[in-house]
């Protein structure tokens, strides 16, 4: 009774549930982000006086807390896995958006003059020259995304139990057992980590292309 | 052919890139657009392939204007070639090269054996087939682009300044490349440099462009070299202009003379015989020019090469031109030129006097040329 990973059944998950449960919570807002940041990125890029204001405004919602979210939220989604998320997806624009049109705009613009020379169109453009070559200032601004995402998740506990590991400082409180508080913050900076070296290797993976460190030239 | 009618280029800002200029490119030939940094040359290239469009005039592609067909239909049929290559760094080299045809909707297989098959062509080892741009030199990713340019077989070559990045040996390589390749394709090349040794190296026709996109004169570049059109083309000429034109003028006529050679074991009779020559050429067992001697200086059997005057540079009489063979003459501390074959035996030596007397006769032929033409 009361090993380190063994947790009170309040939590209704075990440890290991509860790890899934926060990659899911951290990480699907992340994915959304991505999926949104795209196109603005894009209209970033083709209109480029759009740029600073749609940064200032990712900006301020990343200046928003996430309990005033929570308050509009949960009239919407009630104390919700989905209310946690929204916050977080908003969050992750902050980084991801600079991070996509800074990668097309490292494109050099000789390539993509030998792309649209050779007949490439808008789209092929986009597809197959220009995200491509932005992949490793994605997952760079990816990585920030998903860590600090995984580090926030914790704050749902205080809308119900819906900050998954971050649920255990809640109960260490509760039944005076700080060593959940140990498990809880250890667990969560191991995921942080574990995460962040899994993009790595996806970078390393889908940009072979790419001089590595020591490489002749 | 591409015909170029009164086009005209004025920029959103008002810039006028390009001014009323007509060309007439004419097929399977290298056409060279040459001007001063500015002078219009990208944006008029650029019109041909429509990522620039006219704001007057039009161009015509085989009597047809080039507006007529889907521009992504027409940029498949030009090759383009840039400055810096341009190549996709996120793709193999194989990739690079097989992208028109990908486009064109040939089968990876097929695009890939194309591909590795034109890697040859330019003159790289297919074993940097599956390598990235980032691991090749300037001069090998300039080839890639070459070969990109050329994969789907377009009869138009457009080429933007593409040898401009690389260091001078490796650019005089590419240069020869493009024209032995030009040799066996025979595409319709155009050809942009800021580089006037470059236009009049390569170009068939050489078009010289003046700041405002205006046309100057648009002339083969032995004509360039011997009519510049006005004092703009001839200060872009440079100062040396009549000795570079010499590289239009054969040394196929020099009247070479053998009796000055010696090879290096000649006996002393021999020697004795060539004494009334200025100075001997003494050529190795084989034939191959060692040095210059005064006879007087000449031992029989005892010549030792590394106290031989150094011969220059030697001329293959047919294949090098008058410029080659005076600037032979002119390195050479005697004053003569040696003239070899193509495996480097000399052949004969000329005088700097002789090579003069051919010059003379080569500027009056032309001259009367020009005077039959102009129906004189
Ligand atoms: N997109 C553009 N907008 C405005 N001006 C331009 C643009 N592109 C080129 N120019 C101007 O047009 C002129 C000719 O440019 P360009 O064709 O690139 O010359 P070149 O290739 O001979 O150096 C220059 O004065 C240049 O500044
Ligand atoms: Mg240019």
């Amino acid at each position: 009774m009361n090993g380190f990973f063994d947790l009170p059944s309040d939590l209704q998950h075990s440890y290991l549930g509860l790890v899934g449960l926060h990659l899911r919570e951290a990480l699907l807002p992340v994915l959304a982000g991505l999926l949104v940041s795209l196109p603005i990125a894009q209209l970033c890029v083709r209109f480029r006086w759009i740029y600073p204001p749609v940064l200032g405004i990712t900006t301020v919602l990343y200046a928003i807390p996430s309990l005033a979210f929570f308050v509009v939220l949960i009239d919407y989604f009630g104390q919700s896995e989905t209310t946690v998320m929204i916050p977080l997806a908003l969050y992750s624009l902050v980084v991801l958006v600079p991070a996509i049109v800074d990668g097309v705009r490292s494109v050099p613009p000789e390539t993509l003059a030998a792309a649209q020379a050779m007949g490439l169109g808008p789209v092929r453009r986009y597809f197959q020259v220009q995200l491509p070559i932005a992949v490793p200032a994605i997952v760079a601004g990816l990585r920030v995304a998903a860590v600090s995402s995984i580090s926030l998740v914790s704050v749902g506990m205080l809308i119900g139990n819906q900050g998954a590991l971050g649920n255990m400082l809640w109960n260490a409180q509760t039944y005076h057992r700080p060593a959940l508080a140990v498990n809880s913050v250890l667990t969560i900076a191991v995921l942080g980590i574990l995460v962040d070296a899994a993009l790595v290797v996806v970078r390393l993976l889908l940009t072979p292309w790419m001089p590595r460190k020591g490489a002749a030239r | 052919m591409i015909r170029i009618d009164g086009v005209t280029k004025r920029y959103p800002d008002g810039t006028v890139a390009v001014d009323r200029l007509s060309l007439e490119i004419p097929d399977r030939a290298i056409t060279v657009l040459v001007g001063p940094s500015g002078c219009g040359k990208t944006t008029t290239l650029r019109m041909i392939n429509r990522m620039v469009e006219p704001t007057e005039g039009s161009i015509l592609l085989d009597g047809r204007d080039i507006r007529q067909q889907p521009v992504n239909t027409l940029r498949r049929s030009m090759g383009y070639v840039i400055q810096n290559a341009g190549l996709f760094q996120h793709r193999t080299i194989l990739d690079n090269i097989a992208t028109v045809p990908r486009l064109l909707g040939w089968t990876k297989q097929k695009a890939r054996a194309r591909a590795a098959e034109l890697m040859e062509r330019v003159g790289l080892d297919t074993a940097l087939a599956k390598r990235y741009p980032y691991q090749l030199s300037g001069g090998q990713q300039q080839r890639v682009g070459v070969a990109r340019a050329l994969a789907a077989d377009p009869p138009v070559l457009l080429m933007d300044e593409p040898f401009s990045a690389v260091d001078p040996v490796v650019r005089k390589g590419l240069q020869d490349e493009l024209l032995r390749i030009q040799d066996e394709l025979g595409k319709t090349i155009v050809f942009v440099t800021h580089d006037i040794d470059e236009a009049i190296k390569l170009g068939t026709k050489v078009a010289v462009l003046r700041t405002g996109g205006r046309l100057a004169q648009f002339a083969p570049p032995a004509e360039l070299l011997s009519a510049p059109a006005d004092s703009f083309v001839e200060d872009f000429l440079g100062a040396d202009r009549g000795i570079r034109r010499l590289s239009f003028f054969p040394s196929r006529e020099l009247e070479l003379q053998t009796e000055p050679i010696v090879a290096i074991d000649a006996g002393a009779d021999r020697l004795a015989s060539r004494a009334t020559a200025p100075y001997l050429l003494v050529t190795d067992l084989d034939g191959r020019p060692l040095g210059w001697s005064e006879p007087d200086r000449l031992t029989a059997g005892a010549v030792e090469p590394d106290r031989l005057l150094d011969f220059g540079r030697p001329f293959v009489p047919g294949t090098d031109s008058l410029r080659t063979a005076l600037d032979g003459a002119v390195l050479s501390p005697t004053g003569w030129a040696v003239a070899v074959d193509g495996e480097g035996r000399a052949v004969g030596v000329v005088s700097q006097q002789v090579i003069g007397e051919a010059i003379r006769a080569a500027h009056g032929r032309v001259a009367e040329q020009a005077d039959v033409g102009a129906g004189r």
